[in-house]
């Protein structure tokens, strides 16, 4: 009870916990879950836009989305890394993420139909990511907390590069401004509910907040998000899919409908348009590099042992 | 190991500090020393005198694995000719905000 109360002492003092440091288990499971959860985010969000890297419109634009797609990867790869430091190898995490133990953000289990997903999977996917990363700069875990540093730092470009596609398609030819519409329709409400359930309705928010792991709550953050971005996408000169949408001016706020939770549930739970695919998808790439990993580690073994004869 | 040649003062430690809880640790220099314990307390009395630091790693100097700086200008070459990934590639309209 003493090392808690020290701990929370550290906590509130705004002191970030360092891998070796002392910390409750229900600290590390919980970051374990999350830093994972986010990891294997980024490495599934890989797939709807490397579905458009072949079929890119321009050299221009195709260049910058592999750019975008490998920072994806790598940052799924900080976040393990930052995750491996307490105490879960790499292996544990993929066969979570297999069995469907752990989690990945429910966005990326939506099709991305056309070039406009594109830029609004820059803009609207991203632009929410990045709300929520911004705020866990501040996170209490020493080694999450860097990597959401850099994240955020890199991620800069990522925004900038959907709304620029949603801005050319939008100032452009009734279909192609058409097709711009389409995709802020279909992408929405996924980007909202990525921020998760209502606070009163988030069993871990408490703990986390009272850890500083969260240091924001679910609707702040998403009412952050709703507030920058309506401006946003007035400027496109597109609608958003809320007839409900008003600017509220005693709170300073943006008003909104309320989230679909029946489909966010629905997707949570595997039955997104998605789920099944980006699941197969990764299970039969992970399957088909084993060979690299034996050939990897047979030719260390040898070289070793080339070593110890020499 | 030929880094860590026997001489009378035991191998050398490479020596990282951390300025400020949850600051990235940075290289400060390197200490000899002939065990961990050892390391880390001259490592503490050799670069830690002025400001108390929240961390400190030593890190045998023999199990680094550096570039030769022979071959850096190669080996770094593909990364600083996108300059797509930077924000700054991108033109922002007057009027848009928070991007």
């Amino acid at each position: 009870m003493e090392k808690l109360h020290d701990f929370q002492r550290f906590i509130d003092a705004e002191e970030k916990i360092e891998p070796k440091d002392w910390m409750p288990d229900e600290y590390r499971a919980h970051n374990i879950r999350q830093i994972s959860q986010h990891a294997h985010s980024e490495v599934i969000g890989m797939q709807p836009e490397g579905n458009w890297i072949t079929r890119a419109p321009t050299l221009r634009a195709k260049k910058i989305l592999l750019a975008k797609i490998q920072d994806e990867g790598g940052h799924g790869l900080y976040l393990y890394s930052a995750a491996e430091t307490l105490g879960i190898s790499r292996d544990e995490m993929i066969a979570q993420l297999h069995a469907g133990k752990a989690k990945y953000s429910s966005v990326f289990n939506y099709p991305t139909l056309n070039w406009a997903d594109i830029g609004a999977i820059g803009w609207l996917v991203d632009g929410a990511a990045v709300t929520n990363q911004l705020s866990l700069r501040r996170t209490s875990y020493g080694p999450y907390s860097r990597a959401m540093l850099r994240i955020c730092n890199e991620e800069s470009f990522h925004q900038r590069q959907g709304y620029e596609i949603m801005l050319k398609m939008a100032k452009g030819t009734p279909e192609q401004k058409e097709m711009a519409q389409d995709a802020l329709n279909r992408w929405w409400w996924p980007s909202l509910m990525m921020f998760g359930p209502h606070d009163n309705h988030s069993e871990r928010s408490t703990k986390g907040m009272l850890w500083k792991i969260k240091r924001a709550s679910n609707d702040e953050l998403r009412q952050r998000f709703i507030d920058k971005t309506v401006p946003q996408a007035e400027f496109l000169g597109l609608t958003i899919p809320d007839p409900k949408l008003r600017w509220n001016e005693a709170t300073g706020h943006y008003e909104t409908s309320d989230i679909n939770w029946e489909e966010f549930n629905q997707v949570i739970q595997g039955n997104g348009p998605c789920n099944k695919e980006r699941m197969d998808h990764h299970k039969q790439v992970h399957a088909e590099g084993a060979w690299v990993r034996e050939a990897a580690a047979a030719y260390a073994a040898r070289q070793k042992e080339q070593l110890q004869e020499a | 190991m030929t880094s860590n040649h026997t001489d009378s003062q035991g191998p050398v430690w490479e020596v990282f500090t951390q300025k400020k809880s949850g600051a990235p640790y940075q290289h400060a220099g390197s200490v000899h020393a002939f065990d961990k314990e050892m390391a880390l307390e001259n490592a503490r009395d050799l670069y830690t005198r002025r400001d108390k630091p929240s961390g400190l790693w030593v890190v045998p100097a023999a199990e680094i694995v550096a570039v030769d700086p022979g071959d850096a200008a190669p080996f770094f070459d593909p990364a600083d000719d996108k300059v797509y990934r930077h924000p700054t590639f991108y033109e922002v309209p007057a009027g848009v905000e928070n991007l």
